[in-house]
């Protein structure tokens, strides 16, 4: 069967148009790919990554440290605070001068170096408010983390002793094996498993310690 | 386990399950009855003692925190037959009703004195947190006040 003559010319237009446009998208895709790989390479595009992946520790990191066994004892004001509601301290425990209670009522008047479950009286070395200025109660995460790494305000510490003191303190890492309260009744540990907290806290540190925007 | 302590100036060593709360061990093992027990959750403070000076719950201290520490109960408060102020103190100003968690609110108050040999009502109020069911609060403020005018001025009887 043969095709009417005045039909052969649309067919070539057609067979033009398909292989331009097939030579059109591979080169499209080849200058993209061009582009990717020219892109992988930048500084630019590395910062972004390891942003992403830092993030993606910020984000582990601060689910605990927004947790109330942390900031029960980062408080704006001059009580701690205690149990799984972050009620004021019983007692009219104070800051004191020293964040370690007031007079001759000091945390260590209960608090010791380890938990008592037979009283529910929680303890860890070193068991202490924290000092005003590293307040967290009220702030953002990302607030949070702008203070905490503010050398004016973080007892002096740089990114590496702030790590150290993120993974490595035992107070911090009481938040784990916080033991009973006065009823027996097991405390609230963080949302994250101590390990994941902790290379959380390192994935953050090494690819450039970023704070987001908001 | 053998923990060994200093109490009311004598070496003493005992053997008990180290997690045992240093309040039985006073009142049982050595058996030093004037420490009480309140509410065993270190809130009510009529097991205070002092450890190293400073007023400690005797009821939430494991014995095994103890070793080689220097612990004060009421019964060494005083020196020899002469009362230490603030027992004078209490007596003075009629302090106790029923009485049972004097010991612990005495202590304190001692602990108390030891740092700050003037303390404001404020001071008081942010020091003395223990709970006495009988409420002779007023009576004790005047006395902590009191003990502190006779340890200030030796006015000891």
């Amino acid at each position: 069967m043969s095709l009417p003559a005045k039909m052969i010319p649309l067919l070539l237009l057609i067979v033009v148009a398909v292989v331009w446009g097939n030579t059109a998208i591979d080169t499209t895709q080849k200058l993209a790919a061009h582009s990717q790989q020219k892109a992988s390479t930048t500084s630019d595009q590395s910062l972004n990554q390891q942003q992403a992946a830092s993030l993606e520790g910020f984000n582990k990191m601060m689910d605990v440290l927004t947790h109330k066994r942390c900031v029960n004892c980062h408080p704006a004001g001059d009580r701690p605070h205690q149990g799984e509601d972050s009620h004021i301290h019983n007692f009219n425990v104070q800051r004191g001068p020293a964040n370690m209670g007031a007079g001759a009522l000091t945390c260590n008047t209960c608090h010791h170096e380890e938990n008592n479950d037979l009283a529910g009286v929680p303890g860890a070395p070193e068991w202490s408010l924290a000092p005003l200025e590293m307040a967290w109660e009220g702030l953002t995460r990302v607030e949070i983390a702008r203070s905490m790494m503010n050398p004016k305000i973080n007892g002096g510490r740089d990114l590496k002793a702030t790590v150290k003191h993120l993974t490595e303190h035992k107070l911090v890492l009481w938040a784990w094996e916080p033991g009973v309260d006065h009823e027996g009744n097991p405390r609230e540990k963080p949302p994250v498993s101590k390990e994941d907290y902790i290379a959380a806290v390192k994935q953050w540190a090494e690819n450039g310690a970023f704070i987001p925007e908001k | 386990m053998k923990i060994s302590f200093n109490i009311n100036g004598t070496a003493q060593t005992v053997d008990v399950d180290g997690e045992t709360p240093l309040l039985w061990v006073i009142r049982d093992t050595l058996d030093l009855k004037g420490t009480k027990f309140g509410c065993g959750k270190a809130a009510c403070g009529a097991c205070t003692i002092h450890v190293e000076g400073m007023q400690t719950r005797s009821c939430a201290y494991p014995v095994k925190l103890a070793e080689g520490k220097n612990i004060t109960t009421i019964e060494g408060l005083s020196q020899g037959d002469e009362l230490h102020p603030v027992q004078q103190a209490w007596i003075e100003e009629v302090v106790p009703q029923c009485g049972y968690c004097q010991p612990g609110f005495m202590m304190a108050t001692a602990a108390l004195l030891n740092m700050n040999a003037n303390p404001t009502d404020q001071d008081i109020d942010d020091s003395i947190v223990n709970v006495c069911r009988c409420a002779t609060y007023y009576r004790m403020r005047k006395a902590i006040h009191r003990a502190a005018e006779i340890q200030n001025n030796n006015l000891l009887k």
